[in-house]
């Protein structure tokens, strides 16, 4: 990918991406309602919320959370712009794993006990994430043999084929990272109370329109790491996500959270049998059969 | 656009009273009222909020709570009193712990009377609420 197009790619990034994300919000909280048997708010609702708080008043409780927020969106939206630029996977899940350590310690910079445990809750979440997306990591290398993404979708062969459990095992960690039930620990899309609010408790106004946002990067970041598995079948690679994040919505509307043992456990289970079996299967295979 | 009409987010709180309009305020969110129509969301957390609901009447013990809670939402805001006791005090205006409806505490700009109030005059009242919260809006906007 030579310059041009790289740039081009990061700026249909940095601004398709929250409208895209805020359209399918808006279509998240529809289906939602539907499920609830109730009508649900507009399309457009999560654009609204937006808005409306950029426009409410300032408070800080402490100024120097509002920087380390600052923070998870840059790094929010340069791991998002390395991976659409085509660069390193890595580098990718690296960024994207600071930017949530920003946002935790946003968080701990305010002294309110429920911001506190907020934020023990989302690193919590990181450590249960963050080995599958690095294992995916090495599969997709262990499958093309390239860490680019660049590499890795212009290959002409189905990736999920050869690499279901790490699809499986990323769908899994998706439902952590889409803060979606049962695994919203740190905090919930849903009106709830302080301790369900947990990271975000403290954070009003126009911060908490920046945590949106920085949200919504990333959940277009993390469908895109999906979209990766069927590269050369684009309208395949649509219809799986539709399916994938129907499902989340339908695992939110169906589950009561977990304890937090059980988040953990259960995904590091997961992903040592969906993710390194896949590994481990595919490592056997590329040798020809011989261990 | 008129953005805080479309995104008014409340928080519940009960002054003291016997959970009637509570209820009444919690059946607004049940898909029968679905205030999730017009954008409203019961957040639970006074520094997400626009709105601020509360039902019963004020007491030595809830004052500096709703006072607390007042003082936490960042501006614009407004206060709805839901249920005769939040207006006045209600049946309970002359017992010896009551200080007397919200306004006793903090300022009201819509006062929903009923006992309990009905849902749907509960979301008439956020409404009318929503036409002075768009002026606070403005006067904000209009500070040096």
């Amino acid at each position: 990918m030579n310059l041009t197009h790289a740039i081009l790619a990061a700026l249909l990034y940095i601004v398709a991406a929250p409208v895209l994300a805020g359209l399918l919000a808006g279509v998240d909280r529809i289906i939602s309602a539907r499920m609830q048997a109730r009508i649900g708010p507009p399309l457009l609702q999560p654009f609204y919320d937006l808005f409306k708080l950029f426009q409410k008043e300032r408070i800080a409780v402490n100024k120097t959370g509002h920087f380390f927020l600052l923070g998870y969106l840059l790094f929010t939206i340069i791991a998002g712009v390395e991976f659409f630029i085509g660069g390193d996977l890595l580098i990718v899940i690296f960024a994207l794993a600071l930017g949530s350590v920003f946002f935790v310690l946003g968080a701990f910079a305010a002294g309110s006990p429920y911001s506190h445990i907020g934020a023990e809750r989302e690193l919590i979440q990181l450590m249960a994430s963050e080995p599958m997306l690095i294992l995916s990591a090495m599969g997709f290398y262990v499958a093309t043999g390239s860490f680019q993404v660049h590499d890795i979708w212009s290959r002409p062969d189905l990736l999920i084929v050869i690499l279901p459990g790490m699809f499986a095992g990323l769908v899994y960690v998706l439902t952590i990272k889409l803060r979606k039930s049962p695994f919203d620990l740190a905090t919930s899309h849903h009106a709830h109370q302080e301790i369900v609010k947990g990271i975000t408790t403290e954070f009003s106004g126009p911060y908490l329109a920046v945590i949106e946002l920085a949200h919504w990067y990333e959940t277009i970041l993390l469908l895109g790491f999906l979209y990766l598995f069927f590269a050369p079948w684009p309208w395949l690679a649509v219809l799986a996500l539709a399916a994938v994040y129907f499902l989340e919505i339908l695992a939110d509307n169906t589950n009561a959270r977990l304890y937090w043992q059980w988040v953990l456990r259960s995904s590091w289970i997961f992903t040592a049998v969906a993710g390194a079996g896949n590994l481990v299967v595919l490592y056997y295979l590329s040798r020809g059969g011989t261990p | 656009m008129k953005l805080f009409q479309k995104s008014p987010w409340i928080i519940h709180y009960d002054g003291a009273s016997c959970n009637g309009c509570d209820i009444e305020v919690l059946a607004c969110l049940t898909p029968r009222y679905d205030v999730e129509r017009f954008g409203i969301i019961n957040t639970g957390n006074p520094k997400h909020a626009d709105i601020l609901l509360i039902t019963g009447y004020i007491n030595e013990q809830s004052q500096p709570v709703v006072r607390t809670i007042y003082e936490q939402m960042p501006e614009p805001k407004v206060v709805v009193a839901i249920g005769i006791c939040a207006t006045s005090g209600g049946i309970f205006r002359e017992c010896y712990n009551t200080k007397g409806g919200v306004d006793s505490t903090i300022p009201v700009d819509v006062y929903v009377p009923g006992c309990a109030a009905r849902p749907e005059s509960i979301i008439d009242g956020v409404v009318q609420a929503l036409a002075i919260l768009e002026r606070k809006k403005k006067e904000m906007a209009a500070r040096p």
